[in-house]
């Protein structure tokens, strides 16, 4: 239904100018969304503040969802931003709780990029696309000045059709419900880290860069309404979408840090680089908050899928304390797990 | 990951935290320091508090390079960004410290030349692959890394490199140790020793604590089992009534320290008569500077800076939480104007200041326990 | 000042003798080794890394040493309960 912009919901961002924390999935992101995106564009926004939109248009539920990508360098162990572009914008629709069937997409070109290295990402948003089962049907493109898009800039916009099995909602997460991780976390953001060469770390790590969708599907088909929250957790890493479930569902949230699955190559260089492997951004995983009597079927699912092998369980939802993250230990300690504020930055001391 | 899973194992941390609590006597209440940044960071990193018994309490010392680090001195630093030409390198633990006029992200963002770096060599490598661009490495820490900025200077040197320079605010711990110990609201009876510093410095500079003020000082390793087993040796000595210095952290470091390191620091730096510390106030014989036979690499001679000292606002108890007489949640501006987004004093500006670690690691847990 | 990381010796890099290669969990980083020259550095030895620079020599028998002080805490304790338990009060 249109909705035409909440003329009494004020304006609370204050910052002067944008900076890149603004963009960096954590609380900036979300002060910049809440407090002046949402407000000046109003309706509906405000409650999806995740991923996609629930529309409901002549009688069809679609879901309705868009996204950009901004990636340096263009081609990185894994994948590039041609499959960032697509599999970003299926994975948004699948924790959406829809089948991603369609997607449109804009690239802003910098002038002086080759026409090969175009071609390779065409070719490879085409191949991402076919993997993951959606049609690109249309799109637009730009050329800007030499200097500005690091290349290439992709923006894109997807429709899929909502699984009527499921319905998502911060409103159905209970004191109890599990949480599921599709996978080990981290590879993404490390491998670009690596892959812009600043910091002269070598590894054999790869992005994670895939659609979830099949993942996501079974779960549905196993567990339906048993799921009652999704997530990919892209920029923020871990830390911030499960910061985001229980700032949104207002409950607390505690993890059991060993069982959080973490390749050894991304531990290595976060202790190197004094970095928090919850705090990188994933591109191939999901959460669900699942209903505890249902969540041994739900991973049972999960992991039968080819690429889901490493799905597990990492925690629980609770009543206390509300809007917090906790990360158990298994020596009996607990340390609160915060958003960020922006990037993550090495740190030496 | 060997020589770090060990010492995390969780029996073995129990089993620690156990000894702890039968050393520790229900009718004393324990204070120590832990000097270094690191150590609160891995104090709050492993919710290390949790297993301790309520009568240790462990009190954040003045270890935090970037804590310590005077706005005015930030300051300088980014206004020799302000030269185009400049291409100013620093490690990522400066990149979101206020100055007066933003961060160096934020000054990033309006376009000047600022890169973060892992090593000074980094830097180093920057300037050798843009000879038309001046490159300055903008130096902090305690004594773990100026050995290694004395190394990349020594580097540049032999190269004839002419346009690198660093702007060194390195400073040594052992005169904070000494101010935290003379000063006269000072509660603390044993000192969790700077593991990594000590692998530069060794263990004999800790001596005079033991002599002089006779509190016992154990150099500890990051990891939790190290810090537990230097709480048990600290407990064990005050048992015995005993004042020694102690290295539990020895397949690490060694008790003469590293004479290469030395003999670099030596070479390329010489102490400042006096340096300001954020929080503490000037302190003599407390920071390093760079040799004449250096200057040419040495910022501060070869551009010309504000200078201009900026003192943070009399609200801010930094000084009081840095000295361990205030814990962070009891200064006045915690949590409301100073934030880690929004950072007012020293000990909120990096993750390993005391109060911006309680605010990140622990703040909320305690509100739940209030609930 | 203080983040500190052990990683192992791979590789010496050939015309670079300040130069080595250091594995940290699979991750590799080219190392400054001039601090530990007068140690003597072979292939599989452990170093403390710190912004590039190894800063010591890790010691096997130092940290075997102290695992095993460690696997001791709370055995002396438990030999002292089992011996309260057999006396008679």
């Amino acid at each position: 239904m249109p909705t035409s912009p909440n003329a009494s919901a004020t304006v609370r961002f204050r910052d002067p100018q944008i900076e890149m924390a603004h963009g960096a999935g954590g609380k900036a992101t979300r002060r910049l969304i809440e407090g002046l995106v949402a407000p000046v564009l109003g309706g509906p926004l405000l409650d999806s503040l995740g991923d996609a939109a629930l529309l409901q248009l002549d009688g069809a539920s679609l879901a309705f969802t868009a996204d950009s990508f901004v990636v340096r360098p263009l081609r990185f162990p894994g994948g590039s931003i041609g499959d960032l572009a697509v599999n970003g914008t299926v994975n948004d629709l699948a924790v959406g709780g829809a089948k991603p069937t369609t997607l449109v997409l804009t690239l802003i070109l910098e002038a002086g990029l080759s026409t090969e290295t175009l071609e390779i990402e065409l070719r490879a948003i085409a191949s991402a696309a076919s993997r993951a089962g959606v049609a690109i049907v249309g799109g637009d493109t730009k050329v800007v000045e030499h200097g500005k898009a690091d290349g290439m800039y992709i923006t894109t916009a997807g429709i899929g059709i909502a699984d009527r099995r499921v319905r998502c909602a911060p409103s159905t997460v209970r004191p109890g419900d599990r949480i599921l991780l599709s996978g080990p976390i981290g590879d993404h953001g490390i491998t670009i880290l690596l892959a812009r060469g600043e910091i002269d770390l070598e590894s054999d790590l790869c992005s994670d860069t895939r659609s979830v969708y099949p993942m996501v599907h079974a779960l549905i088909a196993s567990v339906g309404d048993a799921v009652h929250w999704m997530r990919d957790p892209t920029r923020g890493g871990v830390a911030s979408a499960l910061n985001e479930l229980a700032a949104d569902a207002r409950v607390g949230v505690v993890l059991a840090e060993d069982r959080i699955p973490v390749r050894e190559e991304v531990r290595g260089a976060c202790e190197l680089l004094g970095l928090e492997p919850l705090h990188i951004a994933n591109e191939g995983q999901f959460l669900a908050v699942i209903a505890a009597e249902r969540a041994d079927e739900a991973l049972e699912a999960v992991r039968a899928v080819p690429g889901g092998e490493a799905a597990v369980i990492i925690g629980e939802v609770r009543d206390q304390p509300v809007r917090t993250v906790l990360a158990a230990s298994a020596y009996g300690s607990s340390r609160v797990v915060d958003m960020l504020v922006g990037d993550p930055l090495p740190r030496i001391c | 990951m060997k020589f770090v899973d060990e010492f995390r194992d969780p029996k073995l941390i129990r089993q620690a935290a156990q000894e702890i609590q039968r050393l520790a006597k229900k009718d004393r209440h324990y204070r120590f320091m832990e000097v270094c940044g690191g150590h609160t960071h891995a104090i709050y990193r492993f919710a290390l508090q949790d297993v301790l018994p309520e009568n240790i309490e462990l009190v954040h010392g003045p270890g935090c390079p970037v804590c310590v680090l005077p706005m005015g001195r930030v300051d300088d630093g980014l206004s020799l960004a302000n030269d185009r030409n400049v291409i100013l390198t620093a490690f990522g633990d400066m990149m979101r410290v206020p100055g007066r006029t933003g961060s160096p992200l934020e000054h990033k963002a309006r376009g000047a030349d600022i890169r973060m770096v892992y090593s000074p060599l980094d830097a180093l490598k920057l300037a050798r692959e843009n000879p038309s661009r001046e490159v300055v490495f903008f130096a902090i820490g305690f004594e773990t890394t100026a050995p290694s900025t004395a190394l990349t200077l020594r580097t540049a040197k032999q190269m004839g490199l002419k346009n690198f320079s660093v702007f060194c605010n390195h400073v040594t711990i052992i005169p904070a140790i000494r101010a935290i110990l003379d000063s006269p609201d000072m509660r603390v009876e044993a000192f969790i020793g700077p593991g990594h510093v000590s692998t530069v410095i060794g263990c004999r500079a800790y001596e005079f604590i033991c002599r002089d003020y006779g509190k016992p000082l154990v150099t500890s390793g990051f990891e939790p089992l190290d810090v537990l087993q230097s709480i048990v040796m600290i407990l064990r000595q005050l048992d015995e009534g005993t004042a020694r210095v102690e290295n539990q952290y020895a397949r690490v470091v060694p008790w003469e320290g590293n004479r290469p390191a030395l003999k670099a620091m030596a070479e390329v730096f010489e102490l400042r008569p006096f340096f300001e510390w954020r929080g503490l106030g000037f302190i003599s014989q407390s920071a390093l500077r760079i040799r004449d036979t250096y200057a040419e690499f040495d910022a501060e001679r070869r551009f010309s800076m504000p200078g201009i000292r900026v003192t943070d606002p009399k609200a801010a108890q930094c000084g009081e939480v840095l000295k361990g007489v205030l814990k962070p949640h009891q200064c006045k501006l915690f949590g409301r104007e100073c934030t880690p987004e929004h950072p007012v004093g020293a000990l909120m500006v990096s993750s390993e200041g005391a109060c911006a670690a309680y605010f990140n690691y622990a703040m909320r847990k305690s509100d739940a326990v209030a609930v | 000042m203080c983040l500190a990381i052990p990683g192992r010796i791979v590789e010496f890099v050939a015309g670079e003798p300040h130069l080595a290669v250091v594995e940290v969990a699979k991750v590799r980083r080219r190392v400054n080794i001039d601090l530990l020259r007068e140690d003597g550095l072979a292939i599989d030895d452990w170093v403390l890394i710190h912004v590039g620079f190894a800063m010591s020599k890790i010691g096997v028998a130092e940290a075997d040493e102290q695992m095993r002080l460690l696997a001791m805490l709370g055995e002396d304790q438990q030999a002292m309960d089992e011996l309260i338990g057999y006396r008679f009060e």
